[in-house]
């Protein structure tokens, strides 16, 4: 048995695919609610633009559906780790299910590995690894005998024991799964989405749950895989997640994708902030020409300021200079930088359409 | 064996043939069942002591009944009747029970993320109730065959026949129904129609040869009947190959209209 050195080699996943997109999402669509597959629909999938505002939720049925996903593409190369970001509701689950081939697409198409996750399930199954954002782990069976029935039907299955101590369960291995906590459950659903060395890795709020150590363990586990070669594609809604782990993210919001890319291009997608408090007598006009500071644009509510700025030093800067020379204290003064919280609260805010 | 997966170096997968197979899977998802149904002590005496206290409720009414017409004995209505009734009360409504129970755990979703098959959850989950429950009937037969007058089946292959029909016709039915109840709890009214209508009608409390021609002729058509009649024939030894053929055939018939509705209609997650 060789089983010790299956994670020996960062190039064990390697081979003829090493070059191709390992997830390759075109206009992808999905719709609860109202019934199947719409005859009016180019199953292909076509370029989302000018359709995506089209209205006619309502079904063939004459229900309203309601549409979860609404036309996205994106595509994960091998060994990449691809975070979907987004609130609660923006369709993260959904577009998940798809990607696992657990329910079939509305419209547009999906490639896992080169296949249709949906109709060709059995063909990647063995090659994926699944966590799913609530486990589903019959209740009165230890965590024991879940990873070992799901050992049974695991190709290339680590043994039990050592997938146990790998989320460090083994001193809970004989305990009843309805007595784990939340967080000892997620990594029980772990270790089984890892029973196989899966080439790709489809993990639905990993760390929901977890205490912030369990967190820092789970995260290190998943940098591991990455970094042995696997591909990884999880949600998440900490933004601290993403940033983490992410080597590229895209946002969703309200089922399309409302910002994709590397962290550092997501963050410089957006402006930074400058705000503070005028002192009485003084107004938005008696500042030096905006422009001329970098301002980008600006808000006022009572006597409080708020300048957008892709240069913050020079528009900061600017403020505090004119601020000085005129002898006046600027209260509340808070200079906030582009950040990817920045970015996703503007985006949940529904303040930037896609 | 698994060692093969990978190569020496430990950098390839090789191909599907190295696939863990279907039957292991099986077995896999069948032991785990059959711990479950080891660890619900309650569930497990219901349909252990059902079927028996049934029977021994029915005999007095079933002595009382003209059989001797048509060519029967308290003894040939009662033992076939019991191995119905583990049928319906034991493998029927216990796995009905399990199926929503699963779905609702979301148990159905997560192995759907896994390797096995469809039909492989559906026949899994199954395989330790189809097991006890054949066990129990082979106790049943056994017994009976020491304890009462009836004997040892004269014509077995018609009680096999009838007992493998029965089977896949109560999974079948069972996957079914587990469709129209969202809770364990509600799962044990969804099986009521099921069970009455079997009960009732399909030859356990009251043998269809002692009905009316007329009656019988629709009663012979509902999903245990043939299942009955043929476990029946295991110890009268039956009608003419006419009738049994007819009977293989109507069972056949619901196991296939089992199978389609199971195919289009099972839920595999609960209600969003």
């Amino acid at each position: 048995m060789n089983i010790g050195e299956k994670s020996a080699g960062g190039a064990r996943h390697s081979g003829a695919w090493s070059d191709a997109d390992v997830i390759d999402v075109t206009g992808l669509r999905r719709a609860y609610g109202g019934g199947r597959t719409r005859p009016d629909r180019n199953p292909r999938g076509r370029n989302e633009q000018g359709r995506s505002e089209r209205g006619g939720r309502v079904r063939p049925g004459g229900r309203p559906g309601f549409e979860a996903v609404r036309g996205i593409d994106f595509s994960v190369a091998r060994g990449e780790l691809f975070a979907l970001l987004g609130t609660n509701g923006a369709g993260k689950t959904s577009t998940l299910e798809l990607l696992e081939g657990l329910a079939a697409p509305t419209a547009g198409q999906v490639r896992v590995l080169g296949h249709d996750p949906f109709r060709e399930r059995a063909r990647i199954r063995p090659r994926i690894g699944v966590m799913l954002q609530e486990g589903g782990f019959p209740s009165d069976l230890t965590p024991e005998e879940t990873a070992r029935m799901w050992a049974g039907c695991t190709t290339g299955a680590r043994p039990v024991a050592e997938a146990l101590r790998r989320v460090g369960l083994e001193r809970r291995k004989d305990v009843r799964v309805k007595q784990l906590s939340g967080g000892e459950r997620r990594r029980l659903d772990l270790a089984l989405a890892l029973l196989g060395d899966p080439e790709v890795l489809f993990l639905d709020e990993p760390t929901t749950g977890l205490d912030t150590e369990a967190r820092h363990e789970t995260w290190a586990l998943v940098r591991e895989l990455r970094d042995s070669g696997a591909t990884v594609v999880l949600t998440t809604h900490y933004l601290e997640e993403a940033e983490e782990l992410a080597d590229r993210l895209a946002i969703l919001h309200e089922g399309r994708i409302a910002a994709a890319g590397r962290v550092a291009d997501v963050v410089a997608a957006h402006p930074s902030h400058l705000s503070f408090e005028l002192p009485d007598g003084y107004h938005l006009g008696d500042l030096p020409p905006l422009a001329e500071l970098g301002v980008t644009g600006h808000e006022t509510a009572g006597r409080t300021v708020r300048l957008r700025t892709d240069e913050l030093q020079r528009a900061a800067t600017g403020v505090l200079v004119w601020a000085q020379e005129k002898g006046i204290a600027l209260g509340r003064l808070d200079v906030r930088p582009a950040s990817l919280e920045e970015a996703f609260l503007q985006i949940a805010k529904g303040l930037e359409k896609a | 064996m698994r060692a093969s997966v990978r190569e020496a170096d430990g950098n390839l997968r090789t191909g599907t043939g190295a696939e863990i197979g279907s039957v292991a899977r099986l077995l896999s998802l069948g032991r785990a069942e059959l711990t479950l149904i080891g660890r619900n002590k309650s569930a497990l005496f219901t349909s252990l002591v059902i079927p028996v206290a049934m029977a021994l409720a029915m005999k007095q009414a079933v002595a009382g009944m003209p059989l001797a017409r048509a060519g029967l004995s308290p003894e040939t209505v009662l033992l076939p009747a019991t191995l119905g009734y583990v049928l319906v009360f034991a493998v029927y409504s216990g796995l009905t029970g399990a199926y929503v129970a699963r779905r609702e755990e979301l148990v159905l979703k997560r192995l759907r993320t896994g390797e096995l098959r469809d039909l492989e959850i559906l026949v899994g989950t199954a395989l330790p109730a189809v097991f006890l429950g054949l066990a129990q009937c082979v106790l049943l037969v056994v017994l009976g065959g020491l304890v009462l007058d009836t004997g040892l089946p004269t014509a077995p292959h018609l009680l096999i026949a009838g007992l493998a029909l029965g089977m896949v016709t109560v999974v079948g039915c069972a996957a079914a129904s587990s469709r129209l109840a969202g809770s364990a709890e509600a799962a044990q009214l969804a099986v009521l129609p099921f069970m009455a209508v079997s009960l009732a009608g399909s030859g356990m409390v009251v043998p269809l040869d002692v009905l009316p021609d007329r009656v019988a002729g629709v009663l012979e058509l509902l999903p245990l009947s043939p299942a009955m009649e043929l476990i029946r024939a295991g110890w009268t030894g039956g009608g003419t190959t006419h009738d049994t053929v007819r009977q293989l055939l109507t069972g056949l018939a619901w196991s296939g209209l089992a199978l389609f509705a199971v195919q289009r209609w099972f839920r595999w997650e609960p209600r969003r």
